[in-house]
């Protein structure tokens, strides 16, 4: 599948910003400090962003209102309206903290519970599409949410060792739901390599009666939206390749760099901010490579008519 | 209203495909871009229509595959190699994945007669709906920015201005060889139905769950020449009735 850049940018940044408003919902940070007010602006403005970047790709994006009206049948109609309807107790949750200096627990777990529907929503609009059996499977929310929640922590840390609160116990969450989430990944790409399509040209032209169908020629001689859409290959080239540097930027990094905050930096140094931070740019980085594959990887049923 | 209709519509439009005649001459592909980019909604648009790249949205496109019997690697190392055209557009699915996924609405399914349209008002171009169609019967028109796909025809087939025989997509009214059949898949007296019952006809990726109302008549078996060749070199020269001076030539040339 074609990896759009509008895409990975929404769901990456999307997924960081419900990921820390998530575990803000939980109170974990204190509402009196600066930083966790920064902590709610920028939990906002990553969720902003990618639902900004989401709208880029859209041929006609002045009639996106129109696709809050679906939900009844569409993940992708019911991810518009979650998003959305979760910004009413964000919003009233970060004015508590913004301007009150207190947590707001009704706002805070109403927001929580917004976040990880509309996170689980945008999983299952790849989830649900038969066409590509990479993606269908419960395994992708699972990993979506993981990953989201890993980053939210990864986040979450960061802003406590601004000054936001106690580091050690966000940290250690942090490590927890990166391993989680690494895992969850792994299962899936496993579940990915030992795949076997169900969809090949044969079932695709039911000539397979006759014998083996191998593609004589394309409708025409160059490329068409659908095999630009859904015939890229060069992430399936360099999968490997790109797994080891998605998994190690995005796994390996911030964990040594949280362990190594947690085990050798002093509460209130130096070391915990620019620790994390790096950590929190390591696992961005790697979920970005990620996010990439997903998309890149995947291979579309349609390919089975010109023979890729 | 993207949810399906929630009864089977009785009438099931669609089209039969004979994989057996069609030659591929692409005929049908032309008509089709020619009618439709004149026809319902935004013209189909080309991308750098002189250009060296050119690409365009079509309706309905040709592949053409080759088919290695089993026990050969190459076409016509072993039994009957066999090229076949292959025209495809929308199927009309009655399960069509491509309408629930559409989130404004444009993408449905007809209760009347089971066409699957968009409207293209409605139309954000998100594309999602080309994701969850296996068959890549849509095509998002990049100058539009919306989803184009086949219509069967609709602003042709319940035409009343136009004569009888011209009341059938363009593919089919322009298919020199007669390769492609419109008619109503719903009523088992059709003769669509029919040829579906008599030749086997097939669904594309029964695995989908999709339930196409298109079918496709796979190709016959053949029948192969040495079937139907005499059963010797001189079979048919049998010299058995010659008398006289014939006999005699006969007899002295078989001799040399």
């Amino acid at each position: 599948m074609h990896p759009a850049l509008s895409i990975i940018v929404f769901t990456t940044s999307s997924g960081l910003g419900y990921g820390l408003a998530f575990f803000l919902g939980f109170g974990v940070l204190d509402p009196a400090a600066p930083a966790t007010k920064a902590a709610y602006v920028v939990a906002l403005g990553l969720i902003s962003a990618g639902l900004l970047a989401s709208t880029l790709h859209l041929g006609n994006p002045q009639r996106a209102w129109r696709a809050l009206s679906q939900w009844r049948s569409s993940w992708l109609s019911r991810e518009g309206v979650l998003a959305i309807a979760t910004f009413v107790p964000l919003c009233l949750s970060a004015w508590a903290t913004l301007f009150e200096s207190r947590h707001s627990w009704p706002a805070g777990l109403a927001g929580s519970l917004g976040c990880a529907a509309t996170v689980y929503c945008t999983a299952m609009i790849y989830a649900s599409l038969r066409t590509v059996e990479a993606w269908h499977s419960p395994l992708t929310p699972a990993a979506f949410l993981a990953f989201a929640a890993a980053g939210g922590a990864v986040l979450a840390t960061f802003f406590a060792a601004l000054g936001a609160g106690d580091t050690g116990p966000l940290a250690a969450l942090a490590l927890g739901l990166l391993v989680v989430a690494w895992a969850t990944k792994l299962v899936w790409r496993r579940r990915l390599g030992a795949l076997t399509s169900a969809s090949t040209p044969e079932t695709a032209t039911g000539l397979g009666a006759l014998g083996r169908v191998r593609l004589l020629e394309r409708p025409h001689g160059t490329e068409n939206y659908l095999t630009r859409e859904m015939g890229f290959r060069i992430a399936r080239k360099h999968a490997r390749k790109l797994v080891a540097i998605a998994f190690g930027l995005g796994g390996g990094v911030p964990i040594v760099l949280l362990a190594a905050s947690a085990l050798f930096a002093a509460e209130g140094g130096l070391g915990w901010p620019v620790f994390t931070f790096l950590a929190l740019l390591a696992y961005a980085g790697g979920l970005l490579v990620e996010r990439w594959l997903f998309f890149a990887e995947a291979r579309h049923s349609v390919m089975n008519y010109y023979g890729g | 209203m993207t949810a399906l209709p929630s009864q089977p519509s009785a009438t099931k439009l669609g089209l039969v495909i004979d994989l057996d005649i069609c030659v591929g001459c692409h005929a049908c592909v032309v008509n089709c871009k020619e009618w439709n980019t004149g026809g319902h909604g935004a013209a189909l648009s080309d991308q750098d229509p002189y250009g060296e790249h050119v690409s365009g949205a079509w309706l309905n496109r040709i592949h053409t595959f080759e088919i290695v019997p089993d026990g050969g690697e190459l076409v016509g190392e072993a039994g009957e190699a066999r090229i076949v055209h292959f025209p495809k557009s929308c199927l009309h699915c009655e399960e069509a994945p491509c309408v629930t996924v559409c989130p404004t609405g444009a993408s449905y399914k007809r209760a009347e007669d089971g066409i699957v349209l968009v409207e293209e008002d409605k139309c954000i171009g998100c594309g999602l709906c080309a994701w969850a169609c296996p068959y890549g019967a849509r095509e998002m028109d990049l100058a539009a920015g919306v989803m184009k796909k086949c219509t069967l025809c609709i602003d042709r087939i319940y035409n009343q201005s136009f004569e009888e025989e011209d009341r059938v997509p363009a593919c089919v009214r322009t298919c020199p060889a007669n390769a492609r059949h419109f008619g109503d898949l719903g009523d088992p007296g059709s003769q669509v139905s029919k040829m579906v019952a008599a030749r086997g006809g097939i669904d594309l990726m029964p695995e989908q769950g999709t339930a196409p109302v298109n079918k496709y008549l796979p190709p016959r078996p053949r029948t192969t020449l040495a079937a139907h060749a005499p059963a010797g070199p001189a079979a048919g020269e049998d010299t058995g009735g010659a008398t006289g001076f014939l006999a005699w030539i006969d007899t002295m040339l078989e001799k040399i």
